[in-house]
């Protein structure tokens, strides 16, 4: 009955965005309040269909259904309560069914939040929203449906994918989704000012904080995905340039750029088509995302399996939304009035500096991704496009963005001193300078990227904090007045400052990690040693343990750092029942930013085993930055600017309020 | 500076950017990519010695030996060919006999000198690079691929 209840509500959210997807645009056109303000009730009321199937399809995982197919192939009734919860969208349908949930949520927010939009520009936004999401319902009612039962229950079920049994899975999609699917609001927004042929800078302003959520949760739901790879697969790597990893860089990538073309438009008027081109981009580049891990063209650990018809159905979406998108941009971009004039050095030329290198950087990861793609359906030949090409691309794309990114705020808006800015950067020059000679020492005279990727990342941090320190005074004043100074800077420019200092953090935690990462991979008997930096590792046993649906060979490591037990550390193989499956859980000490990391290879027949083991000084920061990034775009987000005609507290409700 | 110049140097840089990024894109792409190729087309291709490819198939049953300071040699076959694979380090966890690998590495006089490692990441699929290198040489039954 339950997971009939979810099918049928899920039908019943496709019959609503249809009528969303139509009755507000003849509104809007036909200037009918009552047609526009319908697409608020149908946005409300998808959310909470959306929702109802959602919680139907967690219900039947919950009490391990296994007459429904999806449930069987997915769980087992021996997993933990938190995983029989994740496993919902551990899977293509019920993650596809997350999708719809988030792009329903974001839909009902506009219409609940959005009170202070212009009503023509609403109905508009809401109904693209809904096409979206009328294409999405029938690709899972016609190819994903999660609720499809199985004639003869089966007693137990096959299992989650054990890799997939990990608190990860129940942080990475879903913030990974709020970020991707976030984007959809900034794209209906694109499309509604093309629709309506007008667009001013109030437009910014209502877009900015949705993209800049988007953006938030997508840079830390990428974080926490890497962080999971890295002690999930065993290898001590972060980031693999893998194609599912390069789908969420490229959102990430133009939707920063959007971010900051935004700026511009609200600020000065000015990039009204590059900002809609982008807002277009980026959700478009979102799509391909969800094509290249949903469609089964990848082999990864995303995707679950494969079928053609859904990558055909994909595609066509994509082309659809994607093509019909530009093509509508090329007809009715020309209309758009073009605004404020800027110097070449100035803000809005900083920005334009930051539009250039994110987009091409993103183009060049969007050609790294597909290239293989392309060469094997026109050629048949298989090549395998890896980190050394994205080195060779990106990398340098990057430096120079990064190298600019503390001259931008110090620029002043339409016309800028670069002269004054770099005297401003002295001080953060200086500190970068003395870092490369410390670390050229330090490393023997060895001439690595070492030297300059931990200069590099200085000045960034020390370009952040200089802005900060440029605008309260605080080495110029005295200090009561350089805090009231600080307490009055508008939240955006601390906002700003915290993002960009992240970014510096993250690079060091790369640099770090890529050139002073130690390695050591040996074969250990009991009782014996090895070190590994100031560590030493003893491995005194092996114990088998018995988890709820799997079984364990924990290898026990008793840490020592000059000669004090600083800790033990287990990593261990995971053998699952159902599945026969084993996997590696690593093992991991932080100490400071570092870590020492641990995992288990074969057990030999010589009564060895094959340990890999990492020392990883700063590694943490890598993930920290990006957190750091997110901490910044909230406090942005939180700027009254982007509030400014924002619903009062005690004002009027919405008619229907927002199901949970 | 009138309009028509500011328009003028965005648009040069722009094209100077790109450019760039055409150029590193090019030049990345002629060093860094690796092909695929399966056991028969090692043999029948004779891949250049030093040449960095990545080969697919299944690990041949029997094949796998292990040595001293986490040696492993192994053979790849696709049914009709079988390439020795000689490597050090630790492999994956769903690495096994009959099981579907795809290697990375070098030959070197006949013998696949392997720096990567790479099994499939859940036991009901294999990688799609072997499905394709077994369906090429008549070893692929559709009853294996099948996900259920």
């Amino acid at each position: 009955m339950i997971p009939e209840l979810g099918h049928y509500s899920l039908v019943l959210a496709l019959a609503l965005a249809l009528i969303q997807s139509v009755a507000p645009l003849i509104g809007a056109r036909a200037n009918d309040s009552a047609l526009m303000r319908l697409s608020n009730s149908t946005a409300l009321m998808q959310f909470a269909f959306v929702a109802l199937a959602f919680g139907a399809l967690a219900a039947c995982y919950l009490t391990s259904d296994f007459s429904v197919a999806n449930v069987y192939e997915n769980s087992h009734s021996r997993m933990p309560t938190i995983y029989k919860f994740t496993s919902t969208w551990g899977n293509h349908e019920g993650s596809m069914l997350l999708w719809v949930l988030i792009l329903s949520l974001f839909g009902a927010l506009v219409a609940a939040f959005g009170l202070n939009l212009p009503a023509t520009l609403k109905a508009n936004v809401l109904a693209v929203q809904a096409w979206v999401a009328s294409a999405f319902y029938l690709f899972i009612l016609f190819t994903s449906n999660p609720f499809l039962r199985l004639a003869d229950a089966p007693f137990e079920g096959r299992d989650l994918n054990p890799v997939l049994q990990d608190p990860g899975l129940a942080i990475h999609p879903p913030l990974l989704y709020l970020g991707y699917v976030g984007f959809s609001i900034a794209f209906s927004f694109a499309i509604a000012a093309l629709i309506e042929g007008r667009i001013d800078a109030a437009w910014a302003r209502f877009v900015r904080p949705w993209t800049l959520a988007a953006w938030m949760a997508l840079t830390v739901g990428i974080a926490m995905g890497s962080y999971w790879a890295y002690y999930e697969l065993g290898w001590g790597g972060w980031w693999f340039w893998d194609p599912v990893e390069n789908a969420s860089l490229m959102p990430w990538l133009a939707g920063t750029a959007l971010l900051h073309s935004a700026v511009v438009m609200e600020k000065r008027n000015a990039l009204k088509v590059w900002t809609i081109l982008l807002a277009i981009l980026t959700f478009s580049l979102s799509l391909i995302g969800t094509f290249l891990v949903r469609s089964g063209v990848l082999t990864s650990v995303h995707a679950f399996a494969n079928d053609p018809t859904r990558g055909i159905f994909i595609l066509g979406i994509l082309v659809l939304f994607i093509g019909g998108a530009l093509a509508l941009f090329a007809w009715r971009a020309p209309l758009l009035k073009q605004g404020g004039l800027f110097a070449p050095v100035s803000r809005e030329g900083a920005l334009v500096f930051n539009n250039l290198f994110l987009t091409t950087a993103c183009a060049t990861v969007l050609v790294g991704t597909l290239y293989p793609l392309a060469l094997e359906a026109l050629t048949g030949e298989k090549i395998s496009v890896g980190a050394p090409f994205f080195n060779l691309t990106f990398g340098p794309l990057f430096i120079p963005l990064l190298a600019a990114m503390p001259f931008g705020p110090l620029l002043a808006w339409k016309r800028g001193d670069l002269y004054g800015a770099a005297q401003r950067l002295m001080a953060a020059a200086g500190i970068a300078l003395v870092a490369i000679a410390v670390t050229y020492v330090a490393e023997g005279g060895d001439v690595t990227l070492a030297p300059f990727g931990i200069g590099l990342a200085l000045f960034v941090m020390g370009g952040a904090l200089t802005d900060l320190v440029e605008r309260t005074g605080v080495f110029r004043l005295p200090f009561p007045a350089a805090l009231g100074r600080a307490a009055g800077l508008p939240r955006s420019v601390w906002g700003t400052a915290v993002a960009h200092f992240g970014i510096g953090l993250t690079l060091l935690g790369i640099v770090s990690e890529t050139h002073w990462a130690a390695e050591r991979i040996v074969a250990l008997k009991p009782e014996q040693s090895v070190v590994i930096r100031h560590y030493q590792l003893t491995f005194d046993g092996i114990i088998p343990r018995e988890g709820p649906n799997y079984r364990e060979q924990a290898a026990k490591f008793t840490v020592r750092s000059g000669g004090e037990v600083v800790g033990v550390m287990m990593p261990s193989k995971r053998t699952f029942m159902a599945r026969g499956s084993t996997t590696t859980e690593t093992a991991l000490m932080t100490h400071g930013l570092g870590q020492l990391y641990l995992s288990l290879g074969d057990f030999n027949a010589d009564g060895s085993i094959a340990v890999r083991i990492y020392q990883k000084p700063l590694v943490l920061l890598i993930w920290l930055g990006a957190v750091v990034m997110m901490l910044g775009g909230a406090l942005s987000l939180s700027d009254r600017r982007l509030r400014v005609g924002a619903p009062k507290p005690a004002g009027r409700k919405p008619a229907l309020a927002p199901a949970e | 500076m009138t309009r028509k110049q500011r328009r003028l140097i965005l648009i040069g840089s722009s094209l100077g950017v790109l450019a760039i990024a055409v150029a590193l894109i090019l030049s990345a792409l002629r060093q860094s990519i690796v092909f695929f190729n399966s056991p028969s087309d090692i043999v029948e291709q004779h891949v250049a010695s030093g040449a960095r490819v990545r080969m697919g198939g299944l690990v041949k049953p029997g094949s796998v030996a292990r040595g001293a300071d986490l040696r492993i040699t192994f053979a790849v076959t696709d049914g009709k060919s079988d390439i020795p694979v000689a490597y050090q380090g630790i492999v994956p966890d769903l690495f096994r006999e009959g099981q579907g690998v795809v290697v990375e590495g070098r030959m070197a006089n006949g013998l696949f000198q392997a720096d990567t490692v790479l099994a499939k990441h859940d036991e009901r699929y294999m990688p799609r690079e072997v499905v394709d290198a077994l369906k090429k040489s008549g070893r692929w039954q559709e009853r294996e691929g099948t996900q259920k």
